[in-house]
């Protein structure tokens, strides 16, 4: 199958009610990687992953995918800072996306019970997703969002209220899901965690990409003097 | 007091009559909410779900309609099931069916209304999931449906309570035949009418009982408390 990257943002800017989000922002992704996109509070990391998830609307430029809009649709997924829980059982939860894709259900629950093995959720299928805990409800936000193995995921700050363990097991999952091949783009405040598992950064600033580089030379030398004050974790405005 | 014991004595010796005006009761209560639910809560869904130009007043209009006057509405349905109505050719006035249009058109717009807002919540709570997973518009309006179904339960009951409790409208298009289209409500006026009021409050209690039953049933089988939280 033909993937849908790479991904070219030419002039994409994004407006709510009259007032500019992000933009114009010109960036292109790779059909390989793992991307991390960091900034402060504001910056439009949320609105730049929303952006090229179809999420949020493009008033300005355009955000193309190498195949039609429509095809592309069904093979991206998407992974809140706040989990969404659907009023059902995990494993119901877990079989939705492919019910959506018009999976017989007894397909679909046998497709669950090999992922959820996967990602540590074989004991919780029976239980109320709303009722999990945190790092469990993110896990099964990740899994939901992975059954359909789409060709890239895109993960807003998915460890942001985790602890630490929890936030290891994320990342662990990812390397994994990376290994084989899905595109990932995750924003993120960790600086600790893009060091580790990023291998692109794009620095944003104002709704602005600042910088867009490989993760070495970013954090060994970086471009702008924003990013360098960011780096050293210093507030910049 | 006799008249109320003979209420209970006709209810424990299983009286005919009084058990065909209590199945009547609720073949129509049912039917009645059976269609209007059918029609109000995918109304509601959808209505939560679609921006359009004139949604705001639709909704109002839907929430104005909530408090439509039952003898209005009666006599709606009259004119259009009488000989000379529009529908008159069906003949279907005086008859269940008549009872059942009445009731439809009064408890569709609360169904739609109290599903409205469970549903426009459970949206809020749904959209960016249901978008980024690209949900049709009719899949998104069945999974909230779906996962909304204990509270919609809420919706449905309320379509029910009023249906059970209405005399106006299925007075008037029902003709409160014995037989044929007497229910509950229609017994209640008639005994009440004729100074038989213990009566007529016996049947009330049965009206009353009938009521709480069936909502107690629906909520052990819909199991609306196993998603609390708390």
């Amino acid at each position: 199958m033909v993937s849908i990257l790479p991904l070219t943002l030419e002039n994409a800017t994004a407006h709510m009610r009259g007032k500019k989000l992000v933009g114009p922002l010109s960036l292109m992704l790779a059909p390989k990687g793992f991307t991390m996109v960091i900034g402060p509070n504001g910056a439009g990391k949320t609105t730049l992953l929303r952006l090229m998830h179809g999420l949020q609307r493009c008033s300005g430029g355009s955000v193309r995918w190498a195949v039609p809009e429509a095809h592309a649709r069904n093979r991206q997924a998407f992974v809140f800072q706040s989990p969404i829980m659907m009023r059902r059982s995990v494993a119901d939860s877990l079989a939705y996306p492919l019910r959506l894709r018009g999976m017989s259900r007894a397909a679909a629950h046998k497709k669950v019970a090999a992922c959820a093995e996967s990602f540590g959720l074989a004991d919780l299928l029976e239980n109320w997703a709303p009722m999990l805990s945190g790092g469990e409800k993110q896990k099964l936000s990740l899994a939901r969002a992975l059954i359909t193995k789409p060709d890239i995921l895109f993960l807003d700050e998915p460890c942001a209220s985790l602890d630490g363990r929890a936030t290891r097991e994320i990342e662990t999952i990812l390397q994994q899901v990376q290994a084989r091949g899905t595109r990932l783009v995750m924003s993120s405040h960790n600086m600790g965690q893009v060091r580790r598992m990023a291998q692109d950064v794009i620095f944003m600033l104002h709704g602005k990409v600042r910088e867009h580089s490989d993760v070495e030379p970013f954090f060994s030398a970086p471009s702008t003097p924003e990013a360098k004050a960011f780096i050293n974790g210093d507030i910049v405005e | 007091m006799n008249g109320f014991w003979e209420a209970w004595r006709l209810i424990f010796t299983f009286d005919p009559n009084l058990y065909e005006i209590i199945f009547l009761s609720l073949q129509v209560t049912v039917s009645a909410v059976i269609i209007a639910s059918a029609i109000g809560l995918p109304l509601g869904a959808w209505l939560a779900v679609n921006r359009f130009k004139l949604r705001r007043y639709v909704i109002a209009v839907l929430n104005a309609l909530m408090g439509l006057p039952p003898v209005v509405v009666g006599l709606f349905v009259y004119m259009l099931l009488s000989r000379a109505g529009p529908l008159g050719g069906f003949g279907l006035l005086f008859s269940p069916t008549a009872m059942i249009i009445a009731q439809v058109i009064i408890i569709t717009p609360l169904i739609a209304s109290i599903s409205h807002q469970t549903i426009r919540d459970l949206w809020a709570e749904y959209h960016d999931l249901l978008i980024s997973m690209n949900a049709t518009r009719a899949q998104r309006i069945m999974a909230l449906l779906w996962d909304g179904k204990r509270a919609l339960l809420t919706a449905t009951l309320a379509g029910f309570g009023r249906a059970i409790g209405e005399v106006g409208a299925i007075m008037i298009v029902g003709g409160n035949i014995e037989h044929a289209t007497r229910v509950l409500t229609t017994a209640i006026a008639l005994e009440t009418g004729k100074g038989n009021f213990a009566f007529a409050m016996g049947l009330g209690l049965v009206l009353i009982t009938l009521a709480v039953v069936v909502n107690l049933l629906i909520h052990i089988i819909g199991k609306t408390e196993r998603a609390s939280t708390w």
